[in-house]
């Protein structure tokens, strides 16, 4: 298992039961470390609650979708491939909403 | 392993700039972004001193941090602005109503006065009678339509000469995309413009033409600015159509391409052949505000609701714009 807080924001929400804030263990076998591509399909399987296709495309985040892992763009760490350990902070923040 | 800052090469870097590549921490971040907007808005000469500037603001986040840096680049460069936050209020119960509580906030946080207008008082119809009216298949298109003419309304009723909206290059990306579809010349040559109406009463000014959808979000974030971001309860999830889609699928593989897009359009010159085509800015003859009609839009669409055959001023808008409003519609 590996724990993990998740935030969702930017309209993001309305597609996890609007909850912004989740804390989870996330199974996980060692020794590889989870990955964030890992917990994308975990947390769509797990938490989300409607429209899948607005949230993921393919195997990654629906473009227009940021990820920040420890409040740092997930795209200098590797993107799916970004190592995820205990306490861990992933923040996914819509972009697509009007302004 | 931590990457650390290309510009102070000290600190831990944040993001990833999407136009530039570069990797920034928060403060060197911050400070890039703001001196971008900074030079869009010398560079352009946007705004005179004195100028008394309407900041349309909706409670999202382009307006938000527009309100924010606007504000804090008129302290720090001594612009002489008279800033002022002004809101339309729809009329839709549940969605508006909570965005304007993000309006009043700022109003406190950014110091700036906040005027509100709303359609009922514009227009004698909320949104939320009109969509008991006619339902909700072309109840955007009465949006759409009232909110434009709307910010010009109020910016005349706060004694603005000047309207700055949050279009980024992401949204002005996706207009020249939709005008390259559609055919529309004119519309193609002046979508990528800074501003517009600058030889009217009330130019509009667009600060945020070369900031990036993304660096907003991010710096809002990184700032913990409050903006409001649910989706209208008449077109949930429905606020940005494919073009919105492939420029971001576009910008997964190449992050210049919404740069790139924006100055296509830029370069693009109108031939003396269609440039006879372009509208000459007219004002209604029934509401006085600026149109390329005799009769603007609103209008048309009030006349409709008015008359209680709110198909009317749908067909004679179908009529004016053709096809592609059609299409658009559906």
């Amino acid at each position: 298992m590996v724990k993990l807080n998740l935030h969702f924001s930017g309209g993001l929400e309305l597609l996890f039961g609007n909850q912004k804030e989740y804390s989870v263990d996330v199974p996980h076998e060692p020794p590889s470390e989870l990955k964030v591509g890992q917990l994308l399909v975990w947390t769509r399987d797990h938490l989300l609650t409607e429209r899948p296709e607005l949230f993921m495309k393919d195997k990654t985040v629906r473009p227009g979708i940021l990820v920040l892992v420890n409040d740092v763009d997930w795209e200098l760490s590797g993107t799916l491939d970004s190592e995820l350990v205990d306490g861990d902070n992933v923040v996914f923040i819509s972009t697509l909403h009007g302004g | 392993m931590p990457i650390t800052c290309s510009s102070c090469g000290v600190e831990k870097a944040a993001l990833r700039r999407p136009k530039t590549g570069d990797k920034l921490c928060k403060v060197c971040f911050f400070a890039a972004f703001e001196q971008e907007v900074h030079e869009a808005i010398l560079t352009n000469n946007l705004f005179t001193a004195g100028d008394r500037v309407a900041v349309g603001a909706s409670g999202g986040k382009d307006s938000t941090v527009l309100a924010y840096v606007l504000s804090l680049l008129n302290q720090r460069h001594s612009y002489g602005l008279d800033l002022v936050l002004l809101s339309v209020d729809e009329g839709i119960s549940g969605y508006r109503d909570d965005s304007l509580e993000t309006v009043k906030r700022n109003e406190q946080q950014y110091g700036i006065p906040l005027t509100i207008v709303s359609y009922q008082q514009l227009y004698g119809w909320s949104m939320d009678q009109i969509v008991k009216q006619i339902g909700t298949r072309n109840n955007c298109t009465f949006c759409g339509v009232f909110r434009r003419q709307a910010l010009d309304r109020g910016a005349f009723l706060v004694k603005a000469n000047k309207v700055a909206t949050g279009h980024n290059a992401d949204d002005i990306a996706e207009t020249v995309l939709l005008n390259l579809i559609r055919g529309d010349l004119p519309r193609l040559g002046r979508c990528a413009g800074i501003s517009t109406g600058e030889d009217g009463d009330l130019p509009r000014v667009k600060p945020f033409k070369y900031t990036y959808e993304k660096e907003i979000v991010m710096y809002a974030h990184f700032k913990k600015l409050d903006y409001f971001s649910t989706e209208c309860i008449y077109a949930p999830y429905a606020t940005r159509g494919f073009a919105r889609e492939f420029i971001k699928d576009l910008e997964t593989v190449r992050p210049s391409a919404i740069a790139d897009l924006v100055r296509a359009a830029e370069e693009f010159r109108i031939g003396p052949d269609n440039a006879e085509q372009l509208a000459q800015p007219k004002t209604c003859q029934r509401c006085g505000y600026l149109s390329s009609q005799d009769v603007c839009k609103a209008c048309l669409l009030l006349e409709g609701l008015n008359t209680g055959n709110p198909r009317l001023g749908f067909i004679m808008l179908a009529n004016i714009e053709g096809n592609v409003f059609k299409l658009l519609s559906l």
